[in-house]
């Protein structure tokens, strides 16, 4: 057909304005993009197949940079670099401390590897990190550690401003995620249906929220988003809709529900009475002097000093 | 003399490098992709990998399909096409053929701006205006589902549609349609059966054009269908494959992040077959 008009003898029946031309050309260009695609690919797969056996390596690159990072550590106490790493969902927290405490100190060099909770912990306890950040409190069998908590990280239960609820216990906000409720009425709300929107898979707060609820990988959702923000719009967008959001992202679009009878405010998270919290907590091994750089960072992340950077980073600072 | 010639040279070399650079660029992405891509699915295994129904890439028991991706992928786009297509070919033909020329200057330049719109005001629009709609009038808990992706996709592949129809049916020989119109055929009669015929390969260019668009939005889809990894149900939420690596990106580590690439890999696989398919089409239109 493009030939047809290309070579086109009758008047008038050529692309009629330049626009047209302009896609014509452009499918010509593709049809030259794909050809070069082709054989670009022929290209990458010979040479794929050359050094199929490195390829392997480089599929664990990723790790063993990470490791290498982590094993950059100062054992020593002047050399200035702290390593930490662990928890991801921390991370907001922990790279708005260290980069005002590097402001503060321009000859230490922190740095972070999200790498989950247990991974930091382990880290902490067999000497790879200097602290290793933990979202959670440690666990008995995890001996001959010290935990420091830094900062506390609220999650507050959002509903639709027009949803009746106004208090939820922990076990029905576990069976509303997991779809045991189906309907709203059940736990005292308008007759409609109940739709769950969360965090995409790897977000902190969605870790959070699943492990303190105690659904881990157990949740309905009807929609996964990848911001704060655009839950709580969903929420407010949708009348049979409940998610959960950082505590101090949640505003007046929406209604935070008080669970068993306490409001999430920073108050109640810093007293321990409101249930859905946990602890940013640093790991430290117990009996083992810390070097300088990481014990003036301990220090400075614990003091008052920096509650405005923690609530900055949407967490509570601790009381 | 010497100098002009000196310039010249220098500019085929430069209009040569200008050439070599998004060589360079593709081969970059496609070599980077299949190196990136293939561990995962080493490791995943490619049946399990390609035909697994079930995605939890942070469950203790991490389970990496992208069958539900796959299909949604393919249900939407089919979808878009079922609801653009006749929309668009009707648009090309009423612009081509029947529109006078003042319409015709309006509709145009419409349906050419339709192309301009970022995809995240697509979305925008979806999220805020369709989604609510969809959820009234069907009555659903939740309006962000397949049906919903599909509408937003269907307009936004309306430009590619209609633009090279339209192109199409216009280089269709006039003699071809006054002869019909001679032996007393309708003008609808003559554009089904005379028209359309004859500008066949061009609409089909535009209907590929538009498939790859759709098979390859990820902002405007994001938005507006929910993102939940499940078997496509044209009134459940649903996750695209695109959507699917910009999704968890983000926090992806290990395994789930190097499975990430592999669905790009995927991806990438299928934006490959559909530019074939255009390069065919547009061969064997050559030949007609």
């Amino acid at each position: 057909m493009i030939s047809v008009c290309s070579e086109n003898p009758y008047n008038g029946i050529v692309p009629n304005n330049k626009k047209q031309k302009e896609i014509l050309e452009g499918i010509t260009m593709k049809k030259a993009l794909s050809a070069l695609i082709a054989g670009a690919m022929i290209l990458s797969m010979t040479a794929c197949g050359a050094t199929s056996s490195s390829t392997a390596n480089t599929s664990s690159a990723a790790e063993t940079s990470s490791s290498a990072a982590a094993s950059t550590e100062a054992t020593g106490t002047v050399s200035g670099s702290v390593t930490t790493g662990g928890s991801t969902s921390v991370e907001k927290v922990i790279l708005s401390l260290s980069e005002a405490f590097m402001q503060e100190n321009p000859d230490v060099d922190i740095t972070y590897d999200p790498t989950g909770s247990g991974a930091g912990i382990t880290g902490a306890s067999d000497g790879t990190l200097d602290i290793g950040l933990s979202s959670r409190n440690l666990k008995e069998d995890e001996t001959g550690l010290v935990a420091t908590t830094f900062a506390l990280d609220g999650i507050a239960i959002i509903v639709n401003n027009e949803n009746t609820v106004e208090d939820l216990t922990l076990e029905q906000i576990k069976g509303l995620a997991t779809g045991e409720i189906t309907n709203w009425s059940e736990v005292g709300g308008p007759d409609q249906p109940v739709v769950l929107v969360g965090r995409e898979a790897g977000s902190g707060t969605r870790d959070g929220f699943e492990s303190i609820v105690g659904v881990e990988d157990a949740c309905v959702y009807e929609q996964e988003l990848t911001s704060t923000g655009a839950v709580i719009a969903a929420v407010a967008a949708n009348p049979n809709a409940f998610g959960y959001a950082s505590l101090s992202a949640v505003d007046d679009t929406v209604k935070a529900v008080t669970v068993g009878g306490v409001e999430a405010t920073e108050a109640t998270v810093q007293d321990g009475t409101y249930a859905i919290q946990r602890p940013f907590v640093f790991v430290t091994k117990e009996g083992e002097e810390l070097s300088d750089a990481a014990q003036a960072f301990i220090d400075y992340a614990t003091s008052d000093a920096v509650n405005e950077i923690i609530a900055n980073a949407g967490a509570v600072p601790v009381a | 003399m010497k100098v002009k010639k000196a310039i010249e040279s220098v500019m085929n070399v430069l209009f040569a490098l200008c050439g070599l650079f998004s060589v360079a660029a593709v081969a970059l992405i496609t070599g980077y992709m299949i190196v990136a891509g293939i561990p995962a699915i080493r490791e995943i295994g490619l049946v399990n990998f390609l035909f697994g129904t079930e995605w939890a890439s942070t469950a203790a028991d991490p389970k990496f399909g992208i069958l539900p991706f796959i299909l949604t992928s393919i249900w939407g786009t089919l979808g878009a096409v079922v609801i653009g297509v006749p929309i668009g070919l009707l648009t090309a033909v009423f612009l081509s053929k029947i529109a006078p020329p003042r319409v015709a200057a309006v509709v145009r330049p419409a349906v050419d701006l339709l192309a301009g719109i970022p995809s995240v005001v697509y979305g925008l629009i979806g999220m805020m205006v369709l989604v609510p709609a969809v959820m009234d009038i069907f009555n659903l808990k939740s309006g962000t589902c397949l049906f919903a992706a599909i509408l937003v996709l269907a307009v936004m592949i309306l430009p590619s549609i209609v633009s090279v129809s339209e192109t199409a049916l216009n280089a269709v020989p006039r003699e071809y349609e006054e002869a019909s119109l001679a032996l007393g055929a309708t003008q609808i009669e003559t554009v089904f059966r005379v028209s359309i015929p004859a500008a066949k390969s061009g609409i089909a260019a535009g209907v590929v054009l538009g498939v790859g668009r759709a098979i390859g939005e990820a902002m405007a889809v994001m938005m507006v269908a929910g993102n939940v990894a499940n078997m496509p149900g044209l009134f459940k939420s649903v996750r695209f494959l695109t959507t699917a690596v910009a999704s968890e990106m983000s926090y992806a580590s290990g395994l789930q992040k190097q499975a990430l690439f592999s669905i790009a890999l995927v991806l990438f696989c299928f934006i490959m077959i559909i530019n074939s398919i255009l390069n065919f089409v547009l061969k064997k239109g050559d030949k007609a």
